[in-house]
């Protein structure tokens, strides 16, 4: 009982770290993309439309992942090439990519798939306390290392140095002689990606169909884990997965008859997200502040 | 690729023809989309930009329609103009219903003709609250409005949420969540008009609405106000310069913003529904935004934009019904619309150069 619901909590927080350690990545890069919602149907309904007619969960996840970088290059075609405004570009992204994804699901509701199997062998599952660890599929195991590769490359290459410098003085990258638009380029493309391996990961896996819209929110969340996590990437998982369990502990709640209203629950991972932002302004530490050039954009020949 | 140079003039004719320009665009989109899908074209343009405005009872619901994005999108201008990114109106619009439904629902017999003018105001300090809390935390610890306002959305519709499941759900709904009706002196009713009759759900909330985009357009024309708005959004040191408080300023436009919403919100509910319900707002909080960019922020303007935005709500209802054109189709249009717009602004204050020097750095 409690394995399996330590396994469905783990299983919810997958989709969160996908999408929040590409947009951190996007963030730090100075870009601020409120199309995650949008980015990741785009993702599902592609993932779901090339499973079900491929029979190729491979192929789905690889549409999934694609799908999403072309939606962040309609993103980047306007933030980046035209510099427009982050906020109503993200907003427009979320709009279009909601109707384009139920557009294109419309024929395939009510149409089931099997999602990814287990990595390890299914009686893995039966050991005490670490079974639910070992009960996971490939692509949850990856968004770890993910998180861990995105923590090196931010911190340990010179990359990383030049993309958190576009994220905190464009100005002055672009005046040591580095490609500031190139960089946030890469930045939200990795973005799309993540966004879209994010909602591929809902029809494979949570729920083996497809239904409109049916990332319910989960992209806000995960903008909202990414501020939560103060842009720190191994904080993520923390983050996730303490948002995975209320998420799961309101379903939990109101199958035995909770006083807890499921509302408030559901509401802490936001309330919590502006706790933290109003903390980090207080204390003022610019390691864990919002990249200061966030939503600036940049033009080369100002 | 090409390189933007900030322009010193934006010349007149880029000004009028974005609009234009953008919706003509998106049209010929939505031709490109309908003839993918495998729809005539003709018709469903037909449906969903003529049929809405075939008759005088569905222009009058197409007002009914935009009223809430007309006043949502009247305050947004103000905030944005002002360079203030306030974008939870959608919040905002549900903690205004909110407090509006309270004062209705603990009044559930009183013949006071009052209450309607009481439940504005209330309304506009729910929505003002709901938005000073994003425009206090960013005046004095200079957090990111952007991001507080937009997670208080969620935080506002949870809350409507489990009022109209729990402590306010009327005990004669059959355990929908629903609350009681309120009183008939809290309710907004349709305009009657002499000889003629009602003409669709026109209310009288539509012609609050255009009061508050005509009298904004005024505000931001003639008066000091306007200046100062103008101000604060154009150039940081102007604004120090000149006297005005920066800010007194933010906080001011993010409670009228937040105002407004609010008393959308209770408008909709008044006019409409009766009664608080789950949802109460279909995105108007996020839809307005459209709506302020397409009007150019110009108060006056998002009159004609609300309405457009509208038409293509209810044209998205029309197709669907006539061809069975899944409703979303009207989200692909708006994100669209929205793109071209921004694409547009950006082509209004920058010029586009293709050429560039040998060592890659921008022409200028």
């Amino acid at each position: 009982m409690i394995d399996a619901l330590i396994l469905t909590i783990l299983m919810t927080s997958v989709p969160l770290v996908l999408a929040a350690t590409g947009e951190l990545v996007v963030e730090r890069s100075g870009v601020l993309n409120l199309g995650l919602e949008g980015m990741m149907l785009m993702g599902a309904v592609s993932a779901f439309s090339f499973t079900y007619a491929t029979g190729s969960l491979f192929i789905g996840l690889l549409a999934g992942i694609i799908s999403g970088a072309v939606t962040a290059a309609i993103f980047g075609f306007f933030v980046l090439g035209l510099a427009t405004n982050q906020v109503a570009t993200g907003l427009a992204l979320t709009i279009f990519g909601t109707g384009l994804s139920g557009l294109i699901g419309a024929d395939f509701v009510g149409n089931a798939i099997t999602g990814l199997p287990t990595l390890f062998p299914k009686h893995f599952g039966d050991i005490p306390f670490i079974g639910a660890f070992l009960s996971l599929d490939i692509v949850a195991y990856s968004s770890v290392i993910i998180v861990f590769l995105v923590w090196v490359f931010l911190f340990k290459t010179k990359t990383g140095l030049i993309l958190r410098a576009s994220g905190i003085s464009h100005d002055s990258a672009h005046s040591l002689g580095y490609s500031v638009l190139k960089v946030r380029w890469c930045a939200v493309l990795f973005g799309g990606m993540m966004a879209g391996l994010s909602g591929a990961y809902l029809p494979l896996m949570l729920t083996p169909h497809w239904s409109e819209g049916m990332t319910s929110g989960r992209g806000w969340i995960a903008l909202a884990l990414v501020v939560f996590a103060s842009w720190m990437p191994s904080r993520i998982i923390y983050g996730a997965i303490l948002f995975g369990t209320i998420t799961i502990m309101q379903l939990a709640g109101q199958a035995r008859g909770w006083t807890i209203p499921p509302q408030l629950l559901s509401s802490l991972p936001y309330l919590a997200t502006i706790l933290v932002l109003v903390l980090i302004s207080i204390r003022g530490s610019a390691k864990h502040a919002a990249p200061s050039n966030l939503t600036i954009p940049f033009i080369s020949s100002k | 690729m090409f390189y933007l140079t900030l322009r010193k003039e934006t010349p007149l004719i880029f000004r009028v023809s974005v609009p234009i320009a953008s919706i003509l665009l998106t049209i010929i989109f939505g031709i490109f989309i309908f003839s993918v899908l495998g729809y005539d074209p003709g018709k469903a343009l037909y449906y969903f930009f003529i049929s809405p405005l075939s008759r005088i009872d569905r222009i009058a619901d197409l007002f009914v329609k935009a009223c809430p994005l007309m006043i949502v999108g009247t305050g947004l201008v103000l905030c944005f103009r002002a360079n203030i990114w306030n974008i939870g109106a959608e919040g905002q619009l549900i903690m205004g219903a909110v407090f509006a439904g309270g004062l209705a629902l603990s009044f559930p017999d009183t013949l006071n003709i009052w209450l309607l003018p009481a439940m504005a105001v209330l309304s506009f300090l729910g929505g003002g609250l709901w938005a000073f809390l994003p425009a206090v935390l960013k005046v004095r610890l200079r957090t990111n409005e952007i991001l507080v306002s937009l997670m208080l959305t969620y935080v506002a519709s949870l809350f409507l949420d489990w009022l109209v499941r729990g402590p306010w759900r009327s005990p004669t709904s059959f355990g929908f969540p629903l609350t009681n009706y309120y009183p008939d002196v809290g309710l907004i009713s349709k305009i009657d008009f002499p000889g003629i009759g009602t003409i669709g759900q026109l209310h009288w909330g539509v012609f609050i609405a255009l009061l508050v985009c005509l009298l904004f357009w005024f505000m931001m024309q003639k008066t000091v106000f306007g200046f100062q708005v103008k101000l604060v959004g154009d150039s940081d040191k102007a604004f120090r310069y000149s006297g005005f408080n920066e800010s007194k300023t933010t906080m001011m436009l993010f409670i009228i913003s937040g105002g407004l919403a609010g008393l959308a919100g209770m408008i909709e509910v008044s006019a409409n529904m009766g009664q608080l319900q789950p949802n109460i707002s279909f995105g108007y909080g996020f839809t307005a935004i459209i709506v302020a960019f397409l009007a150019r922020l110009n108060p006056a303007a998002v009159i004609l934009a609300g309405l457009l935005i509208a038409l293509i709500e209810m044209g998205g209802d029309s197709a669907q019904i006539a061809l069975a054109i899944p409703k979303v189709v009207t989200g692909v249009f708006k994100g669209i619309l929205l793109f071209f717009l921004l694409a547009g602004e950006t082509l209004t204050k920058y010029q586009i150069n293709f050429k560039y020097s040998k060592r890659g750095v921008p022409y200028d």
